[in-house]
């Protein structure tokens, strides 16, 4: 499903070059939950948002469902982000001034889906996450886990192959981490690929493999 | 994503920050408000002084010293003295088909009743001033062929000089003035006539023509000649021929040495466009420039807003928006603030000819093409300086975006 060879990422900095991925190989197959874990600078958020394609890697291959989409342009990853990735981030990033609905509806409107369909597909959403009573309520009305249920949410309401979470409880306390982790797992088995990153090692055992990077090198790999 | 769905969004964005849409919007609605409202008073003036001109009468020919420039605008009117009360003869004589013909020998002199006094233009004229000129005696009467054969001192004074003179007199008839150094009679008052937003026409005194020459200036000549012409279709002909017959009259033989000029209230009309025209086109710029200005300071706010949505930009970006709907988001949000001002801009106006109209008695005649090219041009400010700021979103790169803080 993501195959990754020698993915290396360096910024430009004065005259020098700023090397964050040194040459990263990975492979992850469909319906696997892989946890990305890595002290602070060691390069796992660059590679997440790699994968992600939020941003483009410097050299090197990455294969997305077979497909080259390591140099695609701007709006070619837009369109694949759009139909293909799900994300999750540590600060929930919910649009402000939204209720709930509106929140999961954002995705499937620009994807192009008319009103009345999308909305009916938000509220499955949302009904998935346990969110089905809190539907018109704005961000900050709800509270920090209620608001990461949403996000998650989101990130489902387009079917979406991969799910991408960066410190999904990185901003929420143990027992509503806990939940969100549940519901994650419980994502992954009916069959989403979920890629996260944390430097949490309690968060990474609800993952079937954990890949420690360091230096932008990976170290070490752990099946559970 | 439709652009709906885009309105929607920016409706919300638009209501969110109300303080600041609202001042965004107001230099929009001062640009729009102002060019609507600036045409509406130069028609309304052209307009209005078209409609004064055109009910002194259209059969009318003014005959004045002097020489007429090309865009029959005199220039030396008044000053010279080349119209001699011979004219008049030359022209009775000469010239058929004229219903009237009225000479008028014109002055500014101090009039004076008991302890009331106001200086005013004293015009000597003929019995057919009234016909000529379409007034009438509102009390008393005007004067007579005796007055005018025994240069009689007999004054016909207007509406508001009538009221000016006689405030504690209620009776102003048979009483005597002064008017220079000489005694005059009051024999009658003329019905008003309202003003022509240049000059009062209710101001004025009317003294027989030979009492002015003998009495008050001395001179025989006149300030103007005022000719009706019996049939209206004639009157570039019956122009044609009395400018042959002065010319003759005068010895002159080259019309560019011409001492006078005989105008129409066509001409009058037609000059009087230009000059509105160009009044109108003046205030309509000066107010099209507060437009533009009132665009940049949407261009300004938009550019704020760019900066301050940042990471909203790269949440956008990275649940699926492309280039193209961040584009249109911010360029849809820029278009409904200057499209909602366009709109109070253009009520504002329609209020404000309206107060004009009412509480100013100048006429503001709200054009349907100077609301349409506001509005349009408001539109297209939306969409020009909207454009930068969201070009500026739309290229953001959301990795970046979505770091900022």
């Amino acid at each position: 499903m993501i195959h990754l060879t020698d993915i290396i990422k360096s910024y430009p900095l004065g005259k020098e070059k700023l090397v964050i991925l040194k040459g990263i190989s990975l492979t992850i197959e469909p319906g696997e939950f892989v946890a990305i874990m890595g002290p602070s600078g060691s390069g796992k958020s660059t590679l997440m948002n790699i994968i992600g394609l939020l941003d483009t890697p410097s050299g090197g291959s990455y294969l997305l469902e077979g497909k080259e989409v390591g140099n695609l342009n701007e709006n070619d990853q837009a369109e694949i982000r759009s139909r293909r990735i799900g994300f999750v981030f540590q600060s929930f990033n919910l649009l402000p001034r939204m209720d709930a609905l509106r929140q999961v509806m954002q995705p499937l409107l620009y994807q192009g889906w008319a009103r009345p369909k999308a909305e009916t597909k938000a509220r499955e959403a949302l009904h998935i996450v346990g969110l089905s009573g809190r539907i018109s309520h704005n961000p900050n009305e709800l509270s920090g886990g209620q608001q990461q249920r949403v996000a998650i949410a989101r990130a489902i309401a387009t079917d979406p192959a991969i799910l991408l979470a960066d410190e999904p409880t990185g901003a929420l306390d143990t027992q509503t981490g806990h939940e969100v982790m549940d519901l994650l797992t419980t994502l992954n088995k009916q069959g989403k690929t979920i890629v996260m990153v944390t430097h949490e090692p309690r968060v990474a055992t609800f993952a079937h493999r954990t890949i420690n990077i360091q230096d932008g090198l990976i170290r070490s790999e752990e099946h559970k | 994503m439709n652009i709906w769905e885009n309105i929607r969004n920016a409706l919300g964005a638009i209501g969110s920050n109300k303080m600041r849409s609202g001042l965004t919007m107001l230099g929009i609605i001062i640009g729009v408000a102002s060019v609507v409202l600036m045409v509406a008073i130069g028609q309304g003036t052209q307009k209005s002084v078209t409609s004064q001109l055109e009910s002194l009468g259209t059969n009318l020919l003014t005959i004045s010293p002097g020489k007429a420039s090309q865009s029959n605008v005199r220039f030396s009117g008044g000053s010279t003295s080349t119209l001699p009360s011979d004219d008049v003869d030359a022209i009775k004589k000469f010239v058929t088909g004229l219903s009237g013909i009225e000479p008028e020998s014109s002055s500014q002199q101090q009039l004076i009743y008991g302890s009331q006094n106001t200086r005013t233009s004293v015009v000597g004229t003929t019995t057919d001033y009234p016909s000529v000129r379409n007034v009438t005696v509102e009390y008393g009467s005007f004067f007579t062929e005796k007055n005018l054969t025994n240069a009689d001192k007999v004054v016909v004074l207007g509406s508001d000089t009538a009221e000016t003179l006689f405030v504690d007199d209620p009776s102003p008839l048979g009483k005597n003035i002064h008017i220079g150094n000489q005694i005059f009679t009051v024999i009658g008052i003329l019905e008003s006539k309202g003003s022509s937003g240049m000059s009062n026409r209710d101001e004025i005194a009317i003294i027989p023509l030979t009492t002015m020459q003998r009495r008050i200036t001395g001179s025989d000549t006149l300030s103007s000649i005022s000719v009706s012409v019996a049939n209206e279709g004639d009157i570039t002909y019956q122009q044609q021929v009395i400018t042959a017959v002065l010319m003759n009259a005068h010895g002159i033989t080259d019309s560019e040495d011409q001492d006078f000029s005989v105008l129409s209230q066509a001409d009058a009309v037609e000059t009087l466009n230009e000059v509105t025209g160009t009044f109108t086109l003046l205030l309509g710029g000066i107010a099209a420039i507060s437009l533009f200005v009132g665009g940049i300071g949407v261009m300004n706010i938009m550019l704020v807003s760019v900066t301050e949505r940042t990471r909203e930009i790269g949440i956008r970006k990275a649940i699926g928006a492309k280039k193209r709907d961040i584009l249109l988001q911010f360029l849809v949000e820029s278009t409904i603030l200057s499209v909602m001002g366009g709109i109070i801009g253009i009520l504002i106006s329609v209020l404000g000819s309206w107060i004009i109209k009412t509480y100013f008695s100048l006429d503001a005649t709200v054009a349907a093409y100077s609301v349409i090219l506001a509005f349009a041009f408001s539109v297209g400010v939306g969409i020009f300086f909207g454009l930068l700021p969201a070009w500026k979103a739309a290229k953001l790169r959301p990795i970046e975006a979505l770091r900022y803080e």
